[in-house]
């Protein structure tokens, strides 16, 4: 079949590779028919996400139709229309049982390298390094879908596939940031980061009942999506000084929440931003954690900074100091992806949210690497880019 | 009773208790050679030094002398103390104690999760015989028995003289929580290995640390247990599956 590969930094090749297989009882192979290109697969293409090696297969965010099944596997038929959550949870550890699925404890087979980095491993995920389990992506013509009887979620025939695809990341993703603000009547929220993870924390901030919204970029297209589809205020940071302003849009009192939908590939125009660039591009700190210090910075007294933007490694320069002064709350991690696909199925399908607003490019699986360009380098609009293998 | 078979590709055929006799003289060789070669009175005692080694690679035994020093096959004088190497892990299991219990005392099931275990025979009357890959893709062997085993809180057991390793341990079980829905289970583990503790040294060498792998044979019981599987993340090289179409 064919699949789009990581060969290094800005180098990934669609190339031909042997079709998955079933591995263990519980597995399923899903012929993928839509997929996309997530902000976080930029981070590998950039070079920062360690352990990853020549060939491995990239992509987690697809979805397709059954074509074989496991023994084990009584849930899933052939032919069944799936989107698989990116997360891959055994469903029956402790975190899986408490719904910290992105935490499952049994589907990491090289938990020991996360172990290394950061104590204890989290789940498993599709095409996203050594470090989540060394699994092959769905940026490819097939997948083999572990824990497939727990995992993917069927979506009817009433829903196209457009609608329903980002059920297998951004969205849920965007969704848990949001709820992660336990956002109450009268609450002001405020995202970092318009891309297509921030335009769903955008949506969702309004689905859970904020007040007012208000999203921060710089590219004049995401901005204007943010203004139109999120119905957002909108800053660009280009522009005006973030925290400056945001003090003066809540009467001096700050946002009540905070989203960094960013993560550790931050631009910024601020001194910090640019110390930030010296650091990482010496290879002295992993990360650039610019808007994430803004978010601490930004926040009102005890409000909340949620963190769906991604972080890898040692974050430099980090105001805790300032967090603990005015009692923050912190919350993050990667999505419980499988406590949410019902609810957000459920919200698609009474017409509460179309989320295919955010696709601006559609093409074969042919194009991926030049894909990968066009989004990394935020050209010709670029915002989400959908392929179809086959 | 059903026992595992044992695959006949076991990478190497040479006894550990032979290629230990060999090790031992050649490492006197070397070290008498060098210490004659310095001509001087610290180097003659650097060869007097290494007599025991070559008497070890000559005879198989150690010295009488030094006989009670080194091991000699018995849990209790190999193992006592700090001798020998200690490993104790342990593993949070989302699964009833009994359930746990149950899987571990069919020492048949050990293998499928214990990586470095090649196959494990139930003899009755608490013996069992054990079969593992050593240091270097050494095949060992060695029989134990059951010393004491309380269904549902411990397993333990020690190696019997004659065998390749000299080694004794201990699995408990206990609930996690209060709600009997899981398990805490701990494994000590003390062996005296193959080939000395310059066997372990080596192993570490090339990453077979020994509490890593108890750790990594954990993870796998508790995948095993747990999920019903265990997880694997490759599946792309090395498989021609032909085309799917």
């Amino acid at each position: 079949m064919k699949a789009c590969c990581y060969y290094g930094k800005e180098d990934v090749r669609v190339e031909r590779v042997p079709d998955p297989q079933i591995l263990n009882p519980r597995d399923a192979i899903v012929k993928v028919t839509a997929t996309a290109i997530c902000g976080s697969d930029l981070h590998i293409y950039d070079g920062y996400i360690p352990a990853m090696e020549r060939g491995d297969i990239l992509g987690h965010e697809f979805m397709g139709e059954v074509v074989e099944v496991g023994k084990g596997n009584e849930r899933l038929k052939v032919g069944d229309r799936v989107v698989v959550p990116f997360t891959i949870a055994c469903g029956h550890c402790f975190f899986c049982h408490k719904q910290l699925w992105s935490l499952c404890d049994n589907s990491n087979p090289k938990a020991w390298l996360a172990e290394k980095l950061s104590g204890y491993s989290g789940s498993g995920l599709f095409g996203y390094s050594h470090i989540y389990g060394g699994y092959p992506g769905g940026q490819a013509e097939y997948a083999r879908v572990p824990f497939a009887d727990i995992g993917p979620i069927k979506v009817p025939e009433s829903l196209g596939d457009e609608q329903v695809l980002f059920l297998s990341d951004v969205f849920p993703t965007g969704y848990m940031a949001a709820e992660n603000c336990d956002i109450q009547p009268g609450d002001t929220v405020a995202v970092w980061g318009c891309g297509p993870v921030g335009q769903f924390a955008i949506k969702s901030a309004w689905l859970l009942g904020a007040e007012r919204v208000i999203a921060i970029d710089r590219f004049p297209e995401r901005l204007a999506m943010a203004a139109s589809y999120g119905q957002a205020e909108v800053l660009d940071y280009g522009e005006v000084d973030v925290p400056e302003a945001l003090r003066a849009m809540t009467g001096g009192q700050g946002p009540d929440a905070c989203i960094d939908a960013v993560g550790l590939e931050a631009h910024g125009t601020t001194l910090d931003a640019w110390y930030d660039r010296v650091k990482t591009s010496l290879s002295l700190a992993t990360d650039r954690p610019h808007a994430l210090r803004q978010a601490i910075a930004s926040c009102r007294k005890g409000g909340t900074v949620s963190i769906p933007g991604v972080y890898g490694g040692w974050l430099d320069k980090f105001p805790l100091g300032a967090a603990f002064a005015k009692g923050l709350t912190l919350k993050m991690g990667q999505t419980h992806m499988h406590r949410y696909l019902p609810l957000l199925l459920g919200r698609i399908e009474r017409g509460e949210i179309d989320p295919s607003f955010i696709i601006t490019h559609r093409v074969g699986l042919d194009d991926a690497p030049e894909m990968y360009r066009t989004f990394r380098n935020k050209q010709d609009d670029c915002i989400k880019v959908v392929m179809r293998p086959h | 009773m059903q026992t595992t078979a044992f695959p006949s590709d076991v990478e190497s055929t040479m006894a550990p208790a032979d290629l230990m006799r060999w090790g031992a003289l050649a490492a006197a060789a070397a070290v008498i050679g060098f210490g004659v070669s310095r001509r001087s009175m610290p180097g003659l005692l650097i060869a007097a030094g290494a007599a025991p080694l070559a008497y070890r690679g000559a005879t198989g035994r150690w010295p009488a002398a030094l006989e009670s020093l080194v091991a000699g096959g018995d849990t209790r004088s190999a193992l006592s103390g700090s001798r020998g190497i200690h490993v104790r892990e342990s593993v949070r299991l989302e699964c009833p104690v009994d359930e746990v219990y149950r899987f571990w005392s069919r020492l048949e099931n050990l293998p499928t999760f214990m990586v470095n275990l090649i196959g494990v025979s139930d003899l009755g009357g608490g013996r069992s015989h054990w079969i593992a890959r050593g240091p270097g893709g050494l095949r060992i062997e060695w029989d134990a028995e059951i010393i004491n085993e309380i269904q549902n809180k411990v397993l333990a057991w020690r190696s019997l003289p004659g065998g390749d390793v000299v080694s004794a341990g201990s699995v408990t079980f206990r609930p996690a929580r209060g709600d009997d829905r899981g398990t805490q289970l701990t494994v000590t583990l003390q062996y005296e290995p193959p080939a000395g503790s310059f066997g372990a040294v080596v192993a570490s060498a090339f990453g077979r640390e020994p509490s890593q792998t108890i750790r990594e044979d954990l993870r796998r019981l508790k995948q095993l247990l747990e999920a019903g599987e265990l997880a694997k993340g490759a599946g792309t090289t090395g498989v021609s599956a032909g085309a799917r179409r």
